[in-house]
């Protein structure tokens, strides 16, 4: 229980001491992230790979309502508690070339995140939970509000709004499972007792489906997203691709599915069919897009709608399969936004059609980006392939209609991101790229480092799987046996 | 008792002492009365004492008490440089507020209807005073002119009220109208409806709920900035508890009859305030409109009657207030410093000062509601209130109501941290400090361990 505590609140200590550090801010925010992962690997050591919650720590916080600081670690929460301890030094590290102004706040900010984050993956209370979900939207914002780049106002405010708005109506279906709780308290395990009738299943549903919708994104809550991740600094686009989005998909595994079978049961198909929209509609923008960094952040929209069917596919394979790629996915599309991140602090842009030729002056960006894009279009060996193959069997086992449509945008990624890669690395240098030198220091490490999780995932994701295999399992049989009893 | 006789005694040692010309004992004096009348508020809990049918200081009375206490100690020191530029006849501020508060004091614990309006009168007076005390200054004028009219008015309602319901029962008492409604549930006398609905009519305009709201943006905007803060903090949390203790405990066994009003009334309080804060230029009237919409949120406890409405109001009306204290507590300091209320004033103000914005930051994520404040947890009281009876559309409209706030409570976060300003520096002199840190502190302690709060009455 020890362990779990010092795993969430570490990185908090991080960001307070890192808040008074003024110029070395990096350094001391880099200790406490690596810290912070060790601290992950021993929990992850230490824990025993089966269906039952372990570390649990239960903790009177607010007794007169109902709430207790409840928090343990199954197979699923230590996979995304993993991603979020390997993403975050991985961020922070990434961070190296840049001087931001008023460090000592964007990195504190940045473990405050860390925090809220490691709240929501663990939390057993549905109060700790909201807590925790809102803890992690207020730094962002903050990173994205402050150092982000044009018109970054406007469009901090649209994703704040956005994203509480989901999220206060989640708060109201908290409240709700609250007062039908004969115990009064916020348990996880006495909401998945609950006995709800179809309808009230169904608004509850949909109360935590659009708080989650909207934070993956899927269509058509995702409106904020491209914007956002355009205008964020590159930072702040990593926290949010690889590990903020991830809290919408854990979401959905942990609150929605168990607590209203019914509810999907009933309204899972249309949740599917947006799934698959937002895979077609995401990976037709992207296609048009002349920004690189757009372009990713649409490829992004189209990956999570391809994990989002297949969760509601509601099998173990499309499970196990949107385990492995929440945490490929979070691996490469943080390498994505730090190539991106490197070409634009070099060139000064991102616009694909002005880029060209760097493979030529740079063959180790050339050679480790060539590998992330690999990854992502799903190449056999690479992490991306164990994923997408598992969620696509997942899906067709649910429909061959949606496992084709799905399979169908697969090489429409792949096309468009070659294509960028094509257009961005291979061919002449052109006067903006022939100066161009290549990776070295902290830019090598994160970069080796990224190439090396992509290439072992792939050919190896058998720990992965193991991780998740007895957690997925039961809550499979959980939410059947209950449907069972529903109907 | 005690607590209206040692603010009261007090009030008259400082006017003495201005007549002395002794201003610089005005401060300590005043603080040594408030904090032994809050000592007084800590001796008295859980005695449950009724003096002379009058007034009841039970722990409802003087939970409230202490808060208006607290919040107007941290008025005061406020003061420091802000009525000294402007006047000389500094005690004549400090007495007027004194006996604002005993007259508040009065409101929060009466259990006769007669003593509820003495103490709104004595709170009412002083106020008009105070809105119009920059005699030269004509936004000051006009806005003690308005308190007076509105206020006179809505005092007619209210004494109809009054009057109405003393006809019907016999009786002034807060228990015996309530017995009289328990023991001739069939046979209550016509008069009495009318009488139910005057005294919300004349509350509501007290409280600042729409729609009787229309005096609030220009009294507001009007007085002098402390008189706002006083009268949007410490005053509205004695109307709040005054409105509670009649109608949560008096006519509660009516609460079938009026609650309908009272929910026209909460959603057009909800949505005026909201709207039209977001349309505000200036962060002074934006703040009392978001005052009118915070009215609409703490109304929420009168339209499910639980046991713990009592506390609810208190802890968002603790909040609500602490927030608002810092709000104008660094209004002033910028516009000491600008000469402008208008929100381009705060821009860049974390680069000038990053310990006021970062108050000011902490007190606007407060009233938006944003976890781990005060805020948060008052909204969410207020919500699981409503909820208990499953008023679901109720609470939608709300929350609609609260993500427009997000737009107005962040413009000054925005500008603070986010746009560039002038470069010229701002410091905060000793006393605003404490009273930052004071008031930063509750709200964070009440956001992340409310528990110290939340059995209170």
């Amino acid at each position: 229980m020890e362990q779990l505590l010092l795993l969430i609140f570490l990185p908090l200590v991080g960001a307070i001491i890192t808040a008074f550090t003024g110029k070395s801010a990096k350094i001391v925010s880099t200790v406490f992230s690596v810290a912070s992962l060790v601290l992950a690997l021993v929990v992850a050591g230490n824990f025993i790979p089966d269906a039952s919650t372990q570390f649990e720590v239960n903790l009177p916080w607010i007794a007169d309502l109902g709430i207790n600081f409840h928090a343990g670690i199954d197979g699923i929460s230590l996979l995304v508690v993993l991603l979020t301890n390997l993403l975050v030094p991985i961020i922070i590290l990434s961070s190296y070339n840049h001087e931001y102004k008023n460090p000592a706040a964007f990195y504190a900010l940045i473990l405050f995140m860390q925090t809220g984050l490691l709240l929501v993956f663990t939390a057993l209370d549905a109060f700790l939970f909201y807590i925790g979900w809102e803890a992690a939207l207020i730094p962002i914002y903050f990173i994205c509000a402050i150092w982000g780049g044009k018109d970054r106002i406007r469009i901090n405010m649209k994703f704040f709004v956005y994203t509480i708005a989901g999220s206060l109506f989640m708060l109201m279906g908290i409240i709700y499972l609250y007062l039908q709780n004969p115990a009064h308290n916020f348990n996880i395990q006495a909401f998945y007792a609950l006995n709800l009738d179809s309808a009230q299943q169904g608004w509850i549903f949909w109360a935590f489906f659009i708080a989650f919708a909207i934070k993956m994104p899927i269509f058509p809550f995702h409106t904020w997203q491209p914007d956002t991740y355009t205008a964020a600094p590159a930072q702040g686009t990593m926290l949010l691709s690889g590990i903020m989005l991830k809290m919408g998909i854990y979401g959905v595994i942990r609150w929605l599915l168990p607590i209203v079978p019914a509810g999907v049961h009933d309204w899972g198909q249309l949740a599917i069919i947006l799934s698959i929209i937002g895979i077609v509609y995401a990976s037709l923008i992207a296609f048009t897009q002349k920004d690189a960094k757009r372009l990713v952040a649409y490829s992004s929209i189209a990956h999570v709608g391809l994990i989002s069917a297949g969760i509601f596919a509601f099998n173990q394979q499309g499970m196990q399969g949107a385990m492995v790629q929440m945490l490929s996915h979070g691996i490469n599309v943080v390498g994505l936004f730090f190539v991106l991140d490197i070409i634009f602090s070099r060139v000064k842009t991102n616009r694909i059609e002005e880029l060209g030729g760097i493979a030529k002056v740079a063959p180790q960006l050339a050679l480790t980006f060539l590998i992330i894009v690999l990854g992502t279009v799903a190449l056999p060996g690479t992490n991306g392939f164990i994923g997408e193959f598992l969620l696509l069997l997942g899906v067709y086992n649910y429909g061959i209609w949606a496992a084709a449509i799905a399979g169908l945008t697969i090489i429409f990624g792949a096309v468009y991101m070659l294509r960028m890669y094509q257009n961005v690395m291979l061919g002449e240098t052109n006067s903006l790229t022939i100066t161009f030198t290549d990776i070295k220091g902290t830019e090598k490490l994160v970069l080796y480092t990224i190439c090396a999780l992509i290439i072992v995932l792939g050919v190896y994701p058998k720990p992965v799987l193991h991780l998740t295999e007895a957690s997925v399992q039961h809550l499979l049989e959980q939410v059947n046996q209950k449907l069972n009893t529903v109907n | 008792m005690n607590i209206i006789i040692t603010i009261s005694i007090t009030a008259f040692i400082v006017l003495y002492a201005g007549l002395f010309k002794a201003n610089k004992a005005l401060l300590p004096l005043t603080v040594i009365g408030l904090l032994t009348a809050l000592g007084f508020t800590f001796s008295a809990w859980n005695v449950n004492a009724v003096h002379f049918g009058m007034m009841q200081t039970d722990n409802f009375a003087l939970a409230f008490s202490g808060i208006c206490i607290v919040g107007t100690l941290l008025i005061f020191l406020l003061t420091q440089n802000y009525f000294h530029a402007k006047s000389d006849n500094i005690a004549e501020y400090y007495t007027l507020i004194l006996f604002a508060l005993a007259g508040m004091i009065m409101m929060v614990s009466y259990k006769n209807m007669a003593m509820l309006f003495v103490g709104l009168e004595i709170m009412s007076v002083s106020l008009y005073i105070l809105a119009g005390i920059r005699k030269k200054d004509f936004a000051s004028n006009e806005a003690s002119l308005k308190y007076f009219l509105m206020g006179a008015f809505s005092t007619g309602f209210l004494l109809f009220g009054i009057t109405l319901i003393y006809g019907a029962t016999g009786s002034f008492d807060l228990d015996k109208i309530q017995a009289y409604l328990v023991n001739n549930s069939q046979t209550i006398s016509p008069i009495f409806y009318p009488g139910v609905i005057l005294m919300m009519i004349g509350l509501s305009f007290k409280v600042g709920a729409a729609p009787f709201h229309f005096w609030t943006p220009d009294v507001y905007e009007g007085s002098p900035s402390l008189i706002t803060t006083f009268m949007s903090t410490v005053v509205k949390t004695a109307g709040f508890a005054a409105f509670l203790r009649l109608f949560a405990d008096a006519f509660a066994p009516l609460h079938d009859f009026w609650v309908a009003p009272l929910m026209v009334i909460v959603c057009l309080t909800l949505f005026i305030g909201n709207v039209t804060a977001l349309f505000q230029k200036n962060f002074k009237r934006m703040l009392a409109y978001s005052s009118i919409s915070h009215a609409g949120y703490l109304l929420f406890s009168l339209i499910v009657l639980t046991k713990n409405s009592g506390n609810n109001v208190l802890v968002y009306a603790a909040a609500y207030t602490f927030a608002s204290i810092i709000a104008f507590a660094v209004l002033i300091l910028v516009k000491q410093k600008t000469g402008s209320d208008s929100f381009e004033s705060f821009n860049g103000l974390a680069k000038r000062n990053p310990f006021i914005a970062l108050c000011l930051t902490v007190a606007m994520l407060s009233l938006a509601g944003i976890p781990l404040t005060a805020g948060f947890i008052g909204k969410y009281l207020m919500f699981l209130n409503v909820m208990t009876e499953y008023k679901t559309l109720l609470v939608a409209f709300a929350i609609l109501n609260a993500l427009v706030g997000f737009y107005y409570y962040f413009r000054v976060i925005v500008a603070m941290w986010f746009k560039d300003g002038a470069e010229t520096e701002l410091s905060a002199p000793a006393q605003y400090k404490v009273v930052l840190l004071v008031s930063v502190a509750i709200t964070l302690v009440l956001g992340i361990y409310p528990a110290i709060i939340l059995n209170l009455i």
